[in-house]
């Protein structure tokens, strides 16, 4: 495999997707919004009745790391239906396909352009999260919370597996639609077993601590090795030109 | 640099292309002729790697279609350009060059001198930074032929490049394809063109689903029928007539002072016959000799297979 064929189809897609406002919104907006809101939460939440107790704080916070989990989910939804779905509207893939590249190095290179901008706005949200309830809560706490915490390392590390497993989902669709919007609301679906999780351990069915995170990072590594499978058995050359809509 | 043999696809159960032989040589313009459906593109995707074939052999530049060792250095040695444009287009047309150089392993300053080159030949270099989506159908359908050739291949597909284009554009297309031609590229071209395929191919082969005829174009024009000989005399009689029709050559018929022969080859033919005439008095105003069209051998032949 030439991972530099990959590399520069990578770089094109990326060059091609920042010009487009959805993804720009999706990419920006969403960690933004929910590492600046969750810190409001805490500093400003329950005022009427004293505000939020430190006691209350560790459990709460567990609560909204989560979400660092379901925002790689559901990023890579428009970016992936541009760099796939997009191709197939310019009908730009056949002349693609007559490079000379490898199957495997289109897909990697697909997939790579969406991985980079969804992981970095899913750290720099993260980023901005950890610093701002460590400001927020350090009066009340005695100290920072998030240096070191292994909670939110188990957090940064599904994060990823969570966004690959979003990325070949995102292509299994793609192959199966013909329009951006299609795709896109589709592959946004992804974020629907990650808010499961979330309600089962609101409801207190499964508790999110070092041990489960853990566990469902197994769980979700051994998916993107299973959607792995499926989604280069969808990317094959003559499909794509045969049998894609 | 082309051949194929008994090249099959099949999909589904479904015979797409049916046993096809041909061979192209290097240098040489190739002309695929055939109604849409014919299985044109489905050839062109087999011979560029793209879709396997289902029976038969094909070889490329010497490397064979089919064995996964060789595609991918056939497709480093050839250049498709597609029925769709296949542009970028939110990317700049220099950009949308250097991208495939890129892929093709070009260095910087190989990919430099032939985006250069290229957009200047084909009068594009003053919107090398303007994105593509601003471009004109036929500026598009330049651009996508510069895409097939930035990294100088030896052989280049083209599926349909005139169609949809305006006269101009389409004239432009074809004058690029000549000078390619000049170039000694072998060019590989599927169209149902008519009368872009008499001017620029060297060879036709008329495609629909199974070969059904090769040639040059004015071989294949002759493989209709003979073409005629007509002459108009100031005065026609059954002297002349009968003269004719002794040397032998083909049918003779007359329509008031016309005469009309038809012989296997007129051009050989025809020296005997006016002697004959001459001889027999008769006094020539014109000598036109009339033959099938292209066109009349394409329908001919297309026909021929949907009566099978």
């Amino acid at each position: 495999m030439n991972l530099r064929h990959s590399w520069i189809i990578a770089l094109k897609d990326i060059r091609i997707f920042i010009r487009k406002r959805t993804v720009l919104y999706t990419l920006v907006l969403l960690p933004l919004l929910l590492s600046v809101l969750f810190p409001l939460v805490i500093e400003y939440g329950g005022k009427s009745s004293g505000g939020i107790t430190g006691a209350e704080i560790p459990p709460l916070l567990h609560s909204f790391e989560w979400f660092f989990v379901i925002i790689p989910a559901i990023i890579p939804a428009p970016i992936a239906s541009y760099s796939i779905v997009g191709e197939k509207l310019e009908k730009s893939l056949e002349r693609l396909l007559a490079t000379p590249t490898t199957d495997g190095e289109i897909l990697l290179g697909k997939s790579i352009a969406v991985f980079i901008p969804a992981i970095i706005a899913t750290y720099a949200g993260a980023t901005l999260y950890m610093a701002l309830v460590d400001a927020v809560t350090y009066n009340k706490l005695g100290g920072h919370l998030y240096y070191p915490n292994w909670d939110m390392g188990v957090i940064l590390l599904l994060a990823p597996l969570a966004l690959l497993l979003s990325i070949e989902l995102n292509i299994i669709t793609s192959s199966r639609v013909s329009d951006v919007r299609s795709a896109s609301q589709l592959g946004g679906l992804m974020f629907l077993p990650f808010i499961g999780i979330y309600l089962a351990s609101e409801i207190g069915v499964i508790t999110l601590d070092t041990n489960t995170l853990l566990i469902i990072a197994g769980v979700i590594a051994v998916l993107d090795l299973a959607m792995f499978r499926i989604s280069t058995s969808v990317f094959q050359r003559e499909q794509i030109l045969t049998k894609w809509k | 640099m082309i051949e194929t043999e008994n090249l099959t696809k099949k999909f589904d159960g479904l015979t797409a292309v049916d046993g096809v032989t041909f061979s192209v040589e290097e240098g040489e313009v190739f002309g695929f002729l055939g109604p849409n459906g014919a299985g044109k593109t489905t050839t062109v995707r087999m011979l560029c790697c793209l879709i396997s074939k289902t029976s038969g052999t094909a070889k490329v530049a010497g490397y064979d279609v089919g064995n996964d060792a060789d595609s991918l250095k056939i497709r480093r040695l050839i250049g498709l350009v597609p029925d769709n444009v296949g542009l970028y287009e939110s990317l700049t047309a220099y950009d949308n060059l250097d991208f495939y150089g890129k892929l093709y392993d070009r260095t910087e300053s190989q990919r430099k001198e032939s985006i250069a080159a290229l957009l200047k030949m084909l009068e594009l270099w003053e919107k090398k930074d303007v994105p593509v989506a601003t471009f004109s159908k036929g500026m598009k359908q330049k651009l996508a032929i510069a895409l097939a050739l930035v990294h100088d291949p030896q052989i280049l597909f083209m599926d349909e490049p005139t169609a949809n284009l305006d006269p101009e554009a389409a004239k432009t297309v074809r004058d690029f394809i000549l000078e390619l031609k000049k170039q000694k590229k072998t060019i590989f071209l599927n169209t149902h063109n008519l009368d872009e395929a008499q001017r620029i191919c060297d060879r036709i082969a008329i495609l629909n689903t199974t070969l059904r005829a090769m040639g040059t174009p004015e071989e294949l024009e002759r493989s209709v029928r003979g073409r005629v000989t007509v002459i108009q005399l100031e005065q026609s009689n059954d002297v002349i007539l009968d003269a004719v029709k002794k040397l032998g050559l083909g049918d003779v018929s007359a329509e008031g002072n016309k005469l009309t022969i038809s012989t296997a080859d007129p051009e050989q033919a025809n020296a005997t016959i006016l002697d004959a005439v001459f001889r027999a008095g008769g006094r020539i105003q014109s000598v036109n000799v009339v033959g099938s069209t292209l066109e009349d051998a394409y329908l001919k032949l297309v026909r021929e297979r949907e009566k099978v």
